[in-house]
């Protein structure tokens, strides 16, 4: 049974979350990669492979890929013998499945943290309520389409694989009413992108703009820099940070809240992390609630005693 | 400039929200307008004020206890509102809600064209973020989704979205379909008169009947999945939380190298 897996790519650079859906979909079936936008090179295609793609269909649509339903009709195409798709779960790719889902009457679920073959049913798990709630889900269709969050299955190589045949996908584009007018990209961080780090550290209002220590704390553990959202707000940090129900949501092994009250909106696109740190003035922050450890004192006091005794425990 | 808002009846982010028998539980006591759906009715506000003419509806989707999502909306502004509720929509999915709000949307603007449907961008208690493409295709309407940025000009509406790699500007000629994030504006506060004026309002109640909809294609019956089970997630064992007297750095740094962390 093959199993579509839409990869995730900046330019030709494959992005973690692909490799950790593609060790997935192998417990699922037979993967088959399908690459949007751009042709991968020889590099990104064997290590598709080593994760058990079979093979990399890929289809380009330039700007018009933006758009979901053009999209959606590459994708429909690629996955055509596909019993499974499945897909990170950001707010472009819940459009374009959406538009899968309807051309095609398959079942869907987003924000999933797993998927399995139950009885010839894909059943999937996923968090609800700024997940404090678990949810498991039947998709009763025979054709599923699931969106996976990041960090949420262990990436393993498929070990020596034959190199998957490159495809190219043939299919007949929608009209569009709408045009994309322009395209302004935006300068992307050092390091992994937010979403996908194993490791986030935050900075919220108690920051008061100042992420120096934030930055550093982060770089130490090999994490993103991640903020709430009254600092993007405040015009402290750009937007692409903010982490959150209407950001980016997270769900690290690590994840450290500095001068963040653990708002609900905040919460929810945090809660899932495995670990969570929190440093607050106040002993009533909300944030302590969902913490494994906090402290209640200054993010300025703390941040750098525990920079300095990680380093002295490194030997630095 | 006409325009239609889908709200969602959801429950408040700060009441105990949970779940029965596979749905989410929605009382009259803790339900509220979903958040992100004030942006919405601010947009559509916005852009009737500037145009200097026409009308904002609103129009919710749920059970005999979801006009109060309505309500709010006229709270703020809105000029009317619409209640979609049936026995037979109970556990539809966002592809039979989706289906219900196209034919309502159908449905005024053939009695007098609209402009634009303004939905917000997520739901906040599912978080699906579907029903906007999903109501776009169901209209045959142009989507132009995921405004942070909203303008409208000459019969076309511009939308800029705020992606983690990119902004991207899209244009699409009227009616569309746009749904909008909480980048886009600060919602306004109600004022006494129009609380007043809300609590009084006539919503008129549509059921599947008057939309020309076949009951068996919404409801539980047709949902394409089926939730099997839902739990409270317990909460996190052992949760150590010390205060800073001047080693609270130390004891962080110690937790988190235990931990393997650091
Ligand atoms: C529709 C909607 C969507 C939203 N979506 C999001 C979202 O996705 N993400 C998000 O983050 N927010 C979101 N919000 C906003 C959210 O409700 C909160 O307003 C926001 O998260 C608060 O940010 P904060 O914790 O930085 O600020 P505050 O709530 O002001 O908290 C600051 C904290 O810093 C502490 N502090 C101050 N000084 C120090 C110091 N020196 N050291 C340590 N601690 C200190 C204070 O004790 C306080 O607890 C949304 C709101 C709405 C209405
Ligand atoms: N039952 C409903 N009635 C009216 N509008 C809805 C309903 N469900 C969703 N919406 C609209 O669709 C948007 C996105 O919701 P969702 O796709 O469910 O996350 C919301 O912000 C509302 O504008």
């Amino acid at each position: 049974m093959t199993v579509a897996v839409l990869v995730e790519h900046r330019g030709d650079q494959v992005a973690a979350p692909t490799l950790e859906i593609l060790t997935l979909a192998r417990s699922l079936g037979t993967p088959v990669a399908v690459w949007l936008g751009g042709t991968p090179s020889a590099d990104a295609v064997a290590l598709l492979g080593r994760y058990g793609a079979t093979e990399v269909r890929h289809g380009d649509a330039g700007d018009a890929g933006r758009l979901p339903e053009v999209a959606a009709a590459l994708l429909e195409e690629a996955s055509a013998d596909a019993a499974t798709v499945l897909m990170v779960s950001t707010f472009v790719n819940k459009e374009t499945a959406t538009r899968l889902a309807l051309a095609t009457g398959a079942g869907m679920v987003v924000d999933a943290a797993g998927a399995a073959l139950v009885d010839g049913h894909i059943e999937t798990d996923q968090t609800v309520f700024a997940a404090t709630w678990n949810v498991r889900t039947r998709i009763e269709t025979d054709k599923a389409i699931v969106g996976l969050r990041p960090n949420t299955t262990q990436a393993v190589e498929a070990g020596p694989s034959a190199h998957p045949a490159l495809v190219e996908i043939a299919a007949d584009l929608p009209a569009t009413a709408v045009t994309v007018t322009a395209i302004e990209h935006v300068a992307q961080d050092e390091g992994v992108p937010l979403a996908e780090a194993p490791v986030v550290v935050s900075g919220g209002r108690g920051t008061n703009g100042d992420y120096t220590l934030i930055r550093e704390f982060a770089e130490l553990l090999g994490g993103a820099v991640g903020a709430s959202r009254d600092a993007t707000d405040e015009g402290w940090i750009s937007h692409e940070h903010m982490v959150g129900q209407t950001g980016t949501t997270v769900t690290p092994a690590l994840y450290v809240a500095c001068g963040i009250s653990g708002a609900v909106h905040h919460r929810g696109g945090m809660q899932a992390s495995g670990t969570v740190v929190a440093i607050n003035l106040d002993p009533d922050a909300p944030i302590f609630e969902i913490s494994d450890f906090g402290v209640v004192g200054s993010l300025f006091d703390v941040i750098p005693q525990a920079i300095e005794t990680i380093k002295a425990h490194r030997g630095q | 400039m006409r325009i239609l808002v889908p709200v969602k009846h959801v429950p408040d982010l700060q009441s105990q929200r949970s779940f029965t028998d596979g749905s989410v539980t929605r009382t009259a006591d803790d339900g509220t307008m979903n958040e992100l759906d004030e942006n919405a009715v601010e947009a559509a506000l916005q852009l009737v004020e500037a145009a200097g003419e026409g009308e904002v509806i609103a129009l919710t989707v749920g059970g005999p206890d979801a006009d109060a999502a309505v309500r709010k909306a006229l709270q703020l502004g809105a000029t009317s509102a619409i209640h979609v509720s049936d026995v037979a929509l109970a556990g539809s999915d966002v592809f039979g809600t989706a289906s219900v709000i196209a034919a309502a949307v159908r449905k005024v603007h053939d009695e007098s064209p609209l402009d634009l449907v303004i939905t917000g961008m997520a739901a906040l208690d599912g978080l699906t973020s579907m029903l906007p493409t999903a109501l776009a295709a169901g209209l045959g309407w142009p989507q132009a989704t995921l405004a942070s940025e909203l303008s409208v000009a000459d019969g076309a509406v511009t939308v800029v979205q705020h992606h983690p790699d990119a902004h991207v500007t899209l244009s699409a000629p009227l009616p569309a379909v746009v749904s909008v994030t909480d980048e886009l504006n600060k919602p306004r506060f109600p004022n006494f008169k129009l609380i007043m004026a809300a609590r009084k309002a006539e919503i008129p109640v549509w059921t599947l009947a008057d939309l020309g909809l076949d009951p068996a294609s919404v409801g539980a019956g047709a949902a394409r999945t089926t939730v099997l089970d839902a739990s409270e997630r317990p909460p996190r064992e052992n949760r150590q939380i010390v205060t800073d007297k001047g080693e609270g750095g130390a004891a962080l740094a110690t937790f988190l190298i235990e931990r393997g962390l650091a």
